[in-house]
């Protein structure tokens, strides 16, 4: 308990420093309170939207279009990651094809995707999408072409048809490196639900900090970067939660 | 003990690598009746593993043949259970759904199931354990869970590799005491590889020795030793000697071989 104390207090000291610094350029009048607010008017603003219901519906805006691009994602991701990876052939088929595609990143895709989809969530469920689909996919097939083969050897020893083979045997013996592409497609995720945001729909994190900026509201521009590392902190612990459940039988974990 | 009940014909087995051809199995005959307990003997790299994978089905014969019950082998099967060194639990499964995972995959019905297991986990001494997962088991509890995965499936044939070859000194004793009561109850067909002499006069009906490359059955003893056995009697430290010796032949042979290899690399 002492010992949580002193270390909490440690790592207090940094962020503590740096606010009070902040607090006195800012009242001291040394910078505009455009170029830097006071870190107590961030705070009010802060609490003004959420008060306000404002800052809720734009993270359940934003976290609702994380969700549902990932899930698409990830969705076409996974069986096509299993399939590849345990299949040569699958693999030399489409491999070329991704490698090709997998090196532009997902923001470059948004005027197709405007073109495509034109306004509103379409187009940044699917940017959202694109981003998740690889890091799932590519973790998913090295995930399932590190399976250790003697799993296989016991499985088709006690019967296992081919369907079972994947639920019970490969999915299963790829989750770490599945689970370890999820996180990466969560965070990859994050990035461009802001971006699109700030294209496409008038709603969301990413959007209210664009509209912050028209009016140089720059205290609720930090207010709405604040929520967004929140968020971000939130989803990576319930990742890491879940991560510590699936992989619960996993040696690695040992504590 | 009736019928032969595996027959191998004549099997050889080469495996070919980019230097050169490794004949692992040559002109091997082999007849195993059902109920007989039998040790595969030899140095490392006398094809042990790759008769028994071929009999298992994991790796057929380049020629020649395998017959199961006058069945021809061509794949791995449940009648064939395996038991590797390396144990082969799945770590995703706790000890019961690992000895449960086979019959589950052939649909058996789920109170039928716990029935099964649950007398197998009493029957091995994995009760307290059921529902852990294989991480935390030591290594001889672990191949205890890879053998009532076997007794599981009901397979007249059990294929052990090394099974004990990890464990240490006494709990190695203890399994080999628990499979000879496993063996005697369910009345199995075991056909056991080991690099242990004592080991396999401990727990053979019949010793096949083999030889180093081309592995072929250099001698094929009967143990007449009536069980069971104590490892410090007279009759069982005579075989000792003279097993000892044949293998110690094949071992200097892989030895040379070795020596050989290294001087034209
Ligand atoms: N996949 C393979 N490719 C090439 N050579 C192989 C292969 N598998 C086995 N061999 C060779 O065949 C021979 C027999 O191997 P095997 O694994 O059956 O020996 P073993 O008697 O089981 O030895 P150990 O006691 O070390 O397990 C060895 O010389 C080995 O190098
Ligand atoms: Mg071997």
């Amino acid at each position: 308990m002492q010992q949580h104390l002193k270390s909490f207090v440690r790592g207090a000291i940094v962020p503590v420093v740096v606010l009070l610094v902040w607090e006195a350029c800012a009242r001291t009048g040394l910078v505009s309170p455009i170029v830097l607010p006071a870190p107590s008017a961030v705070a009010a603003k802060w609490w003004e939207a959420l008060l306000s219901g404002e800052l809720v519906h734009d993270s359940i805006a934003s976290l609702y279009r994380v969700v549902v691009g990932f899930v698409a994602g990830a969705a076409l991701a996974l069986p096509l990651g299993l399939t590849m990876g345990s299949s040569p052939r699958l693999y030399g088929l489409f491999n070329p094809m991704l490698q090709l595609l997998r090196p532009i990143p997902p923001i470059a895709y948004i005027p197709l995707a405007i073109l495509w989809f034109g306004l509103g969530n379409p187009p940044s469920v699917f940017l959202i999408a694109i981003g998740a689909f690889f890091p799932v996919l590519m973790n998913t097939i090295s995930g399932v072409r590190h399976v250790d083969g003697i799993y296989l050897r016991a499985a088709r020893n006690l019967g296992v048809g081919r369907l079972a083979l994947f639920t019970r045997v490969m999915l299963p013996a790829a989750t770490p490196y599945i689970l370890t592409g999820v996180r990466i497609g969560i965070g990859t995720a994050f990035i461009v639900v802001i971006v699109s945001e700030m294209i496409a729909v008038n709603d969301g994190l990413g959007y209210r900090i664009l509209e912050a900026r028209e009016f140089m509201w720059s205290d609720k521009i930090i207010a709405g970067m604040i929520t967004i590392g929140l968020l971000g902190l939130a989803l990576d612990s319930a990742m890491n939660a879940l991560n510590n459940h699936l992989l619960r039988w996993h040696r690695g974990l040992e504590h | 003990m009736q019928n032969p009940q595996i027959v191998v014909s004549d099997v050889q087995k080469v495996f070919r690598t980019q230097e050169r051809d490794v004949v692992a199995l040559k002109d091997i005959n082999l007849t195993i009746k059902q109920g007989e307990f039998v040790c595969l003997l030899g140095p490392s790299g006398c094809g042990k593993s790759t008769l028994l994978n071929a009999i298992a089905g994991f790796s057929l014969p380049s020629s020649g043949s395998i017959q199961v019950d006058g069945q021809a082998v061509t794949a791995p099967g449940p009648e064939r259970g395996m038991v590797f060194q390396e144990y082969a639990l799945f770590p995703w499964m706790t000890v019961a759904q690992n000895v449960a995972f086979g019959l589950e995959v052939k649909g058996m019905s789920k109170g039928a199931m716990a029935e099964r297991v649950d007398s197998l986990l009493d029957k091995l001494h994995l009760k307290d354990f059921r529902n852990r997962f294989p991480k935390d088991l030591s290594g001889g509890m672990r191949q205890r869970v890879a053998i009532a995965r076997v007794l599981a499936m009901d397979s007249p044939i059990m294929l052990m590799d090394e099974p004990f070859g990890a464990l240490d000194a006494l709990t190695r004793r203890n399994l080999q005491d628990e499979l000879l009561r496993i063996w005697a109850e369910f009345g199995k067909t075991i056909i056991f590889v080991t690099h242990s002499i004592e080991e396999s006069i401990y727990l053979a009906d019949r010793i096949v020795v083999m030889t180093y490359r081309p592995g072929t059955v250099k001698r094929d003893h009967r143990v007449a030793i009536p069980r069971h056995r104590d490892p410090s009697c007279a009759e069982f430290n005579e075989l000792k000697r003279e097993l000892g010796s044949l293998v110690m032949e094949e071992q200097q042979r892989h030895a040379a071989a070795e020596m050989k290899l290294a001087a034209v690399d």
